[in-house]
């Protein structure tokens, strides 16, 4: 256990000198819906800066001037009407800038019409399931073989030596760039959910219901989630790995699949 | 028995009131009535409680201080996270808001005690039997509930045996809060002394009334919902259960018709504490006492319509987003009315700061620092983005433990005199708020990144990619709680301080500064003259 601790520690120095990791902003994705989540982000957070600097400041200035030590007498007012309406009536407005272009950007993403490929995706203790619905392919994707193994406890595996550690899975979920993906999310035990951050997509995967969601993914890569539900132990190990790939490399692999069945 | 009844009998025929103290030994504790010793115990409760949830809360940061399984099963780290919230929810800050509203609204109202004495009892003993149901099924075969303090199902019906425990122990709480509440509201209604009009009230009564109206009105629902969740384990239904034809979303549903108000619950008697506090050491009358009574209530109605904004990832129609965005945004207005109004309670006064004070000023700078994540959380795309990360577990923590746990010591320090008549350290007082203003920031702050780097909330291990700000939360962590054990010093050692004044602070005002320090046992057996509650105010 000590060790397993030193070993962590170590590559954690490492990992930080090395790798540098340290990120502290949302991704902005590759989703047209996911490049507006990360400016609505932005927007309420230089907002929320704005409004920090105005109070704070005021207090700051209050707590260095307005202090017994420095002899201040205390004054005797205790109500402004006039404050009191402009600092109800100034939020209300700054509210209704934030949820005007909020709103829009929802209506957006509730638009599932017209998909060019639809994937049923469910969820089980503790992996998860995809099929791609007119077509004979189906198949479960769970933690990757690597990660299995180092994720027991005194497993004397370092984390940081294991590749994508907790983020990769044996098959991922492979969709052509630039289609409009339907996802149908459902589970079959518990509620779990589907978070894919890059595009910018949390779904909730419930028992006897069916969720409907979509993206249209703009670059190739591989992405990595993981169920962001409470869904039993082994909730920390239920990784979701995308790969986008060209259209023509798509239609490939899914033939290619179908065939494997 | 007998004696004792005819003496009573006695005293009363003759109208002459002996200062009779507290009964000697145990007794004194197990069949109180009276509010000081209730109120001492909600809060001596509440402190264990508050140390129980924290040393779950140190396994499970050092658990996560580095990536990979060093000390606990992932089964064994998910029952630390479950028990870890329903202990700090339910067992130290409720009650310790409890326990002060025991000690002071008499005090503050000019009361003689609590209006129901005897219910107010029931309500304290009831908690400690909840809460060793609660732990023992730490010891039980399958281990403790596991499955989140929201006992989401289905996930919460494959609970071990410990499921009808967590049930009945829920049950429990929901009982001992429902009479507590009730209590306060008879108390702040009937008991009030004469010249105290409602509007005269102090904020720390009056936000207690409003939470009280909230326990009331939320926690039968909370208790109709885990009813269900036994009836669908036990006795066959499906009210949540899809396969027989019930709806999983539903118990959300109903339980953050509970659990949002409850979130209130857990802030509005802070509120009070603030309003309280930042007055005195400003040497200022609270700025705008009416509208902070208005802002309350407002927060505490929006409360009610707002709950599923902890649900924008179930699948819900676009209009129902919109409207629990909207009304979620419109928290901000009268959140924001608090926050003005004690900032202009501070400008142009004469401060000092003292331990309370301290604490009061780092609960204004913090929780509006979890006002901003509010804010950015109620924006559904980014929530969709947010939601279930770590950007959720740092909002929460800093508007509940720099908000209402700071909330809490500040109210200790600030009352203590008057409980035991004696001066707390003041240096040591300091030297535990600036750890621990220091060291909550280095817990919790890192999780905000951690959120927006996308790791998810109620994972026993992540990937390599999350290690540098876990690492640096968890130091951050174990320094809050070591930092706490020097509040228990503080607060062991206080009679070795100097005497107590009735005043105590300088700038006090309200009735409870009328009694002396220590205040009696019995205060205000008859009520207050309408001058000294004048008098009190000015």
């Amino acid at each position: 256990m000590i060790r397993n601790l030193f070993l962590g520690l170590l590559g954690l120095v490492l990992a930080s000198t090395a790798e540098a990791e340290w990120a502290i902003n949302m991704p902005k994705g590759v989703t047209d819906l996911s490049l507006e989540t990360y400016d609505l982000h932005m927007m309420v957070f230089w907002w929320c800066v704005a409004i920090g600097i105005g109070v704070f400041g005021v207090m700051i200035y209050s707590l260095i001037k307005h202090r017994k030590s420095r002899g201040v007498k205390p004054a005797t007012f205790s109500h402004s009407t006039t404050a009191e309406v402009i600092w109800t009536a100034i939020p209300v407005v700054i509210l209704v800038l934030m949820a005007v272009p909020t709103a829009k950007t929802m209506v957006r993403m509730e638009d599932s019409r017209n998909p060019d490929l639809t994937i049923v995706v469910t969820g089980y203790q503790w992996k998860w399931h995809y099929k791609y619905q007119d077509t004979d392919v189906a198949f479960y994707s769970s933690l990757a073989r690597s990660s299995l193994e180092a994720r027991r406890k005194e497993s004397g595996i370092d984390p940081f030596s294991v590749p994508n550690y907790l983020l990769e899975v044996d098959k991922p979920l492979v969709i052509p760039r630039g289609a409009k993906v339907r996802l149908l999310v459902t589970a079959n035990d518990v509620i779990h959910s589907w978070y894919l951050p890059a595009f910018s997509m949390k779904k909730d995967a419930i028992p006897g219901i069916i969720n409907e969601t979509w993206f249209r993914a703009n670059e190739t890569g591989t992405y990595r989630g993981q169920c962001a539900e409470l869904c039993g132990k082994d909730h920390g190990y239920m990784p979701i790995v995308v790969e986008v790939v060209e259209p023509k490399a798509f239609d490939a692999w899914l033939s290619s699949s179908a065939t494997e069945l | 028995m007998t004696t004792a009844t005819t003496d009573a009998g006695v005293a009363h025929a003759d109208d002459h009131h002996d200062d009779h103290g507290p009964a000697k030994g145990i007794g004194r504790w197990l069949y109180s009535t009276n509010h000081k010793d209730i109120g001492t115990m909600y809060l001596i409760f509440s402190l264990i409680m508050f140390f129980t949830g924290g040393l779950m809360a140190m396994i499970i940061r050092s658990e996560l201080a580095v990536p990979g399984l060093q000390f606990v099963h992932p089964e064994f780290f998910n029952q630390m996270t479950t028990m870890h919230a329903l202990i700090m929810v339910f067992g130290a800050v409720m009650p310790a808001f409890v326990g002060l509203a025991n000690w002071m609204i008499p005090l503050m109202i000019g009361a003689p005690d609590m209006a129901l004495p005897r219910m107010n009892n029931w309500s304290f003993w009831i908690l400690p039997v909840a809460f060793s149901i609660l732990l023992s099924t730490l010891f039980m075969p399958g281990g403790s509930p596991a499955g989140g303090w929201t006992m989401y199902p289905p996930l919460v019906l494959q609970t071990g045996d410990s499921f009808p425990f967590l049930i009945f122990s829920v049950h429990l709480m929901g009982l001992s809060s429902i009479m507590g509440a009730i209590n306060v509201i008879v108390t702040i209604i009937n008991m009030r002394a004469p010249d105290m009009t409602l509007l005269k009230m102090p904020m720390f009564v009056w936000t207690w009334l409003i939470t009280a109206y909230l326990l009331i009105a939320v926690m039968p629902v909370l208790a109709g919902a885990v009813t269900m969740l036994l009836t669908d384990q036990f006795f066959g239904t499906s009210f949540f259960l899809a396969a027989g034809g019930g709806d999983p979303v539903m118990f959300q549903h109903i339980f953050w018709f509970f659990g949002h108000p409850e979130v209130y619950i857990m802030i509005l008697p802070a509120f009070g504490v603030v309003s309280e506090i930042i007055p005195t050491f400003a040497r200022k009358k609270l700025f705008g006492h009416d509208s902070m009574v208005y802002a309350a209530s407002c927060i505490a109605f929006l409360s009610f319509i707002v709950w599923a904004h902890h649900m924008f990832t179930v699948g819900m129609p676009l209009t129902g987003q919109l409207f629990f965005m909207f009304a979620t945004m419109l928290i901000a207005v009268p959140t924001g009315v608090k926050i003005f109004n004690w900032v202009a309670t501070m400008w142009r006064g004469s401060m000092t700061f003292e331990t309370p004070m301290l604490f009061s000023l780092a609960f204004v700078f913090l929780f509006t620092i979890g006002g901003f994540s509010g804010l950015m959380l109620a924006v559904q795309p980014a929530d969709v983005q947010y939601h279930d990360t770590y950007f959720v577990v740092a909002h929460f923590h800093y508007v509940l433990v720099p908000g209402s746990v700071f909330a809490i010591q500040a109210a200790v320090y600030y009352w203590l005199p008057k409980w035991t008549g004696y001066m707390y350290n003041e240096a040591l007082g300091k030297v535990h708020f600036w750890a621990s203003a220091i060291f909550v920031n280095l817990t919790f702050f890192p999780m905000h990144f951690l959120g927006l780097a996308s790791m998810p909330r109620r994972i026993p291990d992540y990937s390599t990619q999350y290690a540098d700000f876990n690492f640096v939360a968890s130091v951050g962590a174990i320094g809050f709680g070591l930092s706490q054990l020097l509040f228990v010093w503080v607060l062991l050692t206080c009679k070795k301080g100097e005497k107590a004044t009735d005043r105590v602070w300088e700038g006090s005002h309200g009735l409870e500064w009328t009694v002396p320090s220590p205040a009696p046992y019995h205060t205000f057996e008859t009520p207050p003259k309408s001058r000294i509650v004048n008098e009190a105010f000015d």
